[in-house]
């Protein structure tokens, strides 16, 4: 039960505030911001998405640089008020194609007759996109950045927000093209986050897939659709021999995964296919998560070397583990370096196109950024640090250890496959248009000094 | 030509609003557009609406334009009519009267032919919260109830709830509960099955502090015929209604294992369920049923692993840290389940403090011999790590893993290395541990004291980090050479330690050190005494005095005093008690489970919700997991202040219930009044007189409000059946509980006691060893003065028939209050009155 919802921009503006009980005040808007902001004093770290004041519970999701926020005074599911906030956000995604604090603004209107049919007496009601067509009579208001960016780049996929990847798809559910028809399309994305600890010797401690296979569908008809994934796919680790090579290993084996609400499962068993009828708007299929040793992407080498009392030398090496026909893109490789260290001098093994450098003096830590890695490259950095000080102890644990982030297109991890997607057709001339993608993005990508 | 929509010369962004001003302008616009049916004139009305609601938003005033949003509300654009609805729903409150202006229009609509609209427009009606305004609502709802249209139904029913908030007495004179009832268990259209059942819950349970029918229905919710019409159409249900559903099967409680093993089997696929919620609410289930079968128990927490650790890594960050925390909690239970899991429990660098923590946690309570050194070598990481506090929290960690290991070597030697890595915080954090590792391994003081003299104490700032070092220097002061320099020079910057706590110690280590060096240290204890006798802090200035006299009456007796010979301490006192706990896991996929508090802690009484079915059955389960059933008294820690918070809050709850509730008839309150009055006069407990002279209205009373045959109230009420009871009667309290659960109460009565009775409550159990005597078993008690709560059971002699009380006792005011569910309800009165003559006797013998 949800006494009030409500959608703050980053700087605490109300954009949307709905009371649907009035049993919580109405100035917890701006109590929840300012608990928001100053977390605790140093301000150094994030509020839980949940947590009460004064008797009134807080949940808040951040989605697109936004808050949403439900308020209430009785004790209930926190999952489910989290799902819910998060199925609102994409619901508002799907109606007005994308979301964010202008195109927000803009549509407020459409937004509260969402919010009056999601929701009722803080009691949910229904998220379904395709339920809540014929209760919205507002037409989406669209944003400039609405129209179409062209396909394939992977730069399409919303960064800084690393387990909800956005997609390409910027389509309003209700609002007509400009051409008048709509075009009958269907997107699928595979979409796995990985993230692989290495050792100081580049031993893998732990690596995990958490992928998900997310669809939006914008078909007429709603046809049955069928998705067929590896046939050598298994669920639940069965028992393996430890050190099996991944290199050699074929088969796909999954520790465990969920599907949404709409897919058949008849004949997964046997030869691995999922049947829907999708609804409307954006939803995960499928989603999976997988241990089972793979080959990780990046390898990664740090090296860190006193050089004299007061210098020391820090040497990255990445190598990009992949075929050379795909590229890897926004590339950031971070390390934290010793509290001391006042000066430092970035040598690139070749200046490439893209490349920057860069030392945050405020958090002490070594930025490197490279706009594009194509497969198969060895990239080098090195670095001179000067000391403001006499380092102490081990210089060690004063660093360390090597974080890296970066999305690499068409390259699937798991080597989970959407082998083929069949669409129930109407008619021969009927033929709409299919888009399977696949994108890996470093979720935790740490290499230890 | 439309009329030219009179827009103003102003910025459109809604976010800028320019106050009064702004207001006025939009009156007079609204005004010229209020007759107007010229074409366009709804685009403009559109326009300004929207700019209104904008400036309601961001919380500017502007209900004093209501009558001019009514007026212009007369349109069949049906864009305009929801924004006005938006508009009426937030400000017909503040302004009765206009209100009255838009029931109108309203009443209209909800006869509409478009259900859209009819249901539109009754969901605003209900909205309007005016209490004068409830007579209109009465006759729209019931037809929307009625209404072929399932959109108008799921409306109307969340209206009746509307209506409940505004007028309960209306709602419950109109009989729409009953009317909701019948459309739960036969409306084709699963949300209004569901939304009655959300109202229902929310009706009854709001009721049932005033009414035991109200208690009785809500009952009914978790009944056989109720609990598998819903689990049938489970799938029919949406995602959020699904969840509802589940919360309810999750307080079923099954008449046997087979019928536990058709839900679970049904169920099973909902745990694939993409939406976290579903995962949870059918772990609770899960869960809650096979609380009495172990085995059965324990593959449950096998079973809901693995799509729980999914939920954790594929939902958004929020979602998974409310699976994660659900995660700790089963961890936290059963953490040798979870041991070949512990590389889930790692933390990654990106993620936030609060989910680290609870992994930190996961990974402490996972350790075993087998994973141990992998855990703690992963630990030891993340002591290096640049987050400070994470990196304290992990230090902390592996000292609890080397507190809980019996194999500790490997964990000591990393402890050891903290200490020499020269980072301030790693240092305090390591020296609080060594010490606690040296109060439960005293054999490993060697090896931790020589590396611990090497610390210099100017590099220990921290109070708890200084208290700890000096505590060792105390201890250990004939093992460091150093020692009573170290302690002395303490002593002379005695100004400068701010800590109270580290000056307390540093006494008690001076001492220590004297009995052990005494010459060397005579200095140092002088000086100490003499700065503690005149330290402003009571506690310091006290201990310096207590030595001081303590020393002058006999130093041998001050030795024995200050270094007796110590026992190592085995197990550290946990910080939450397990009955806590218990009530934790009760309330899973709560927001119990995050906050790490039973749900009485953070919520008032009147929003606790469906939550809390099993109030009263909290501390109960601390029995259960016991396992000693026939144990009858159990002490609860006599400094448990939750438990006492509960106790008051609930009798606060019954006062008000009692007020208000049809039974508690004056005929009652006068004869309790009248005995507390003859008590305190003859200092007579009740006589068996009175008892028997109170049971027939009573019983009368309570077989009408149960609906109960008259005649077999009548049957019982002339001669009570001299009622035996069996003196070995046996329950265990899982049996207790189920059946608590599931009787309804069948009889409650208030009464004083005496002040013998109230004097002898003070010797611990007395109470339970009377009543045993009684043969009345006590099976959980808890409380502390001058709250006490007791649970008690009895059987009847030569029949299975058990009767449940709960006692409460208020030691102050000498008032108690009893609770009876009995199998055989015939005959709760006449136990009524066995139990409270047995009371009465209490501290008289």
């Amino acid at each position: 039960m949800i006494s009030q919802l409500f959608v703050l921009s980053q700087r605490g503006d109300n954009i949307v505030f709905r009371d649907y009980r009035r049993d919580v005040h109405k100035a917890s808007a701006e109590t929840f911001f300012r608990k928001v902001k100053f977390w605790n004093d140093d301000g150094e770290e994030d509020a839980p998405p949940v947590f009460n004041v004064d008797g009134v519970n807080y949940f808040h999701v951040k989605v697109a640089g936004l808050l949403f926020v439900a308020t209430n005074r009785v004790n209930v599911s926190p999952s489910l008020v989290l799902e819910l906030l998060q199925r609102i956000a994409r619901l508002i995604k799907d109606y007005l194609g994308v979301l964010n604090e202008d195109s927000l603004r803009k549509n407020f209107v459409l937004v509260y007759e969402l919010l009056d049919e999601v929701i009722d007496f803080g009691y949910a009601q229904t998220t379904s996109t395709e339920l809540l067509k014929s209760y919205i009579f507002n037409e989406p208001i669209m944003i400039d950045s609405a129209v179409m960016p062209p396909l394939g780049a992977a730069s399409i996929f919303v960064k800084g927000n690393k387990r909800m990847p956005g997609t390409v798809i910027t389509k309003s559910v209700v609002a007509n093209e400009p051409g008048g028809r709509k075009r009958e399309e269907i997107f699928v994305d595979v979409i796995e986050k990985i993230s692989v600890t290495f050792n100081s010797s580049g031993y893998i401690l732990t690596s995990e897939i958490d992928g998900t296979i997310q669809m939006k569908s914008y078909l007429t008809g709603n046809p049955e659709i069928r998705l067929a994934l590896n046939e050598d796919l298994s669920i639940g680790r069965s028992v393996l021999p430890p050190l099996t090579d991944y290199a050699s290993s074929t088969a796909v084996i999954l520790d465990d995964c969920n599907f949404h609400e709409s897919v058949h499962l008849d004949s997964f068993d046997t030869d691995r296919t999922l049947s829907l009828v999708p609804p409307d708007g954006e939803f995960p299929v499928m989603n999976y998560r997988m241990t089972q040793p793979f080959k990780p992407p990046f390898r990664i080498n740090a090296l860190l070397e006193e050089t004299g009392p007061l210098k020391a030398e820090v040497i990255i090496k990445v190598c990009a583990d992949f075929n050379p026909s795909i590229n890897a893109n926004t590339v950031l490789v971070q390390m934290p370096v010793p509290k001391f260290t006042n000066r430092v001098n970035f040598e690139l093994d070749h200046e490439s196109v893209g490349n920057t450098t860069d030392f945050k003096e405020a958090n002490k830590r070594l930025e490197w950024s490279i706009k594009k890695v194509v497969g198969g490259a060895e990239l080098t950095l090195r670095a001179k640090l000067t000391f403001s000080q006499e380092l102490l102890g081990n210089i060690m644990k004063e660093a360390g250890p090597v974080s890296m982030t970066f999305d690499i297109p068409m390259y699937h991890a798991s080597r989970l496959q959407v082998k083929y997607l069949q669409i129930a057709k109407k008619s021969k001339a009927h033929n709409p248009y299919r888009w399977v993608r696949y994108v890996t993005q470093a979720n935790s990508y740490v290499a230890r000094l | 030509m439309a009329p030219p929509p009179a827009h103003p010369q102003r910025s459109p962004s809604p976010s800028q609003p320019s106050g009064k001003s702004e207001v006025t302008d939009l009156r007079s616009q609204l005004r010229q557009l209020a007759g107007s049916r010229a074409p366009g004139a709804d685009d403009a009305k559109r326009d300004l609406f929207k700019k209104v609601i904008s400036n309601m938003t961001i919380g500017i005033d502007v209900s004093s334009l209501f009558g001019e949003m009514v007026m212009c509300s007369a349109t069949s654009d049906i864009v305009l009519k929801k924004m006005c609805y938006l508009y009426v729903g937030n400000y017909a409150k503040v302004n009765p009267d206009l209100a009255l202006l838009t029931i109108n229009f309203l009443q209209r609509d909800c006869k509409d032919d478009d259900p859209m609209i009819r249901g539109l427009a009754l969901r605003s009606l209900c909205s309007l919260r005016v209490a004068n305004l409830v007579e209109y609502l009465v006759g729209p709802l019931g037809s929307g109830l009625k209404d072929n249209n399932s959109y108008v139904r799921t409306v109307a029913v969340i209206g009746v709830v509307k209506l409940y908030h505004i007028s309960a007495s209306t709602c419950l004179d109109a009989d729409f509960p009953a009317t909701l009832k019948h459309l739960m268990l036969n409306d084709p259209d699963t949300q209004v099955v569901a939304n009655c059942l959300s109202a229902l819950q929310e009706i009854w349970t709001l009721e049932s502090t005033s009414s035991e029918e109200a208690a009785k229905e809500r009952e009914t919710l978790v009944s056989k015929p109720v609990i598998y019409y819903l689990l049938n159409r489970i799938k029919e249900f949406s995602e959020w209604a699904q969840c509802l559903v589940l919360e309810l099967v999750a307080k079923y409680i099954p008449s046997d294992n087979s019928e536990i093993f058709d839900i679970m089997n049904l169920l099973e696929d909902r745990l694939q369920h993409a939406n976290g919620a579903v995962v949870l609410a059918t772990s609770k289930v899960f869960l809650h049923l096979t609380l009495s079968m172990a085995d059965v128990h324990q593959q449950v927490y096998e079973r809901i692993k693995a799509p729980l650790l999914t939920q954790v890594s594929a939902g958004s960050p929020e979602q998974s840290y409310a699976v994660l925390s659900h995660l700790h909690l089963l961890v936290m239970r059963a953490p040798y389940i979870f041991s070949s899991d512990y590389k889930h429990f790692y933390c990654q660098y990106n993620e936030p403090s609060y989910v680290k923590k609870l992994k930190l946690e996961m990974l402490t309570a996972v350790a075993n011999e087998s994973n141990t050194y992998d855990i703690v070598t992963e630990l030891c990481e993340y002591a290096a790590n640049v987050d400070i506090p994470i990196a304290r929290e992990s230090i902390r960690a592996v000292g609890k893993i080397a507190l809980q290991q019996y194999d500790v070597n490997a964990i000591v030697d990393r402890l050891l290395q903290f200490l020499e890595m020269e980072k301030d915080y790693v240092t305090c954090e390591a020296l609080v541990l060594v010490k606690d590792l040296l109060r439960k391994y005293p054999q490993w003081s060697q090896d931790c004291i020589a590396v611990v003299g090497n610390i210099s104490s100017k590099n220990v700032q921290e109070p708890k980090a200084k208290a700890a070092l000096i505590w060792m220097l105390g201890e250990y002061s004939q093992d460091m050479p150093d020692a009573p320099y170290v302690l002395e020079s303490l002593v002379e910057n005695w100004d400068e330690e701010h800590s109270a706590e580290v000056r307390l110690h540093l006494l008690t280590a001076v001492m220590k050190c004297f009995f052990k060096r005494a010459p060397e240290t005579q200095k140092a204890l002088g000086a100490g005494l003499a700065a503690g006798l005149a330290d402003f802090h009571q506690d310091v200035h006290d201990r310096a005095l207590f030595y001081y006299r303590l020393l002058q009456y006999k130093v041998s007796v001050a030795e024995s005093v200050v270094n007796p010979p110590k026992q190592a301490v085995s197990v550290f006192a946990d910080s939450q008690s397990s009955e806590i706990k218990d009530r934790i896991f009760d309330e899973f996929n709560s927001l119990s489970v995050i906050y790490q508090k039973p749900s009485y802690m953070f919520t008032d009484k009147e929003h606790r919700g469906t939550f809390e079915f099993s109030d009263e059955l909290a501390n109960l389960t601390i029995n259960a997991e016991a396992g000693d059933s026939a144990v009858p008294a159990q002490r609860v820690e006599a400094n448990d202040n939750d438990l006492l918070l509960s106790i008051t809050e609930k009798e606060e709850g019954r006062d008000a219930a009692s007020n208000g509730s049809a039974y508690s008839a004056p005929s009652y309150d006068g004869a309790s009044a009248t005995s507390a009055a003859s008590q305190s006069l003859a200092d007579l407990a009740f006589s068996s007189t009175s008892g028997s002279g109170q049971a027939p209205a009573s019983s009368f009373a309570i077989d009408d409000l149960l609906g109960l045959d008259f005649s077999v109230g009548a049957a019982a009420t002339p001669t009570p059946p001299p009622l035996s009871l069996n003196p070995k009667a046996v329950l265990d309290p899982g049996t207790f509980q189920q059946k608590w659960r599931q009787l309804p109460l069948s009889l409650s009565e208030d009464f004083s006691l005496s002040p013998q009775g109230v004097a002898a409550l003070a010797t611990s159990n007395a109470l339970l060893r009377h009543m045993q005597s009684h043969s009345i078993h006590c099976i959980a008690s808890g409380g502390q003065s001058p709250n006490f709560k007791f649970f008690f059971f009895a059987q009847k002699a030569e029949s299975a028939s058990i009767y449940l009380v709960e006692l409460l006792i208020n030691s102050s005011s000498a008032k108690s209050q009893i609770k009876i569910k009995a199998d055989d309800q015939s005959t709760s009165q006449a136990f009524s009155t066995l139990f409270q003559s047995a009371l009465s006797k209490f501290g008289t013998a």
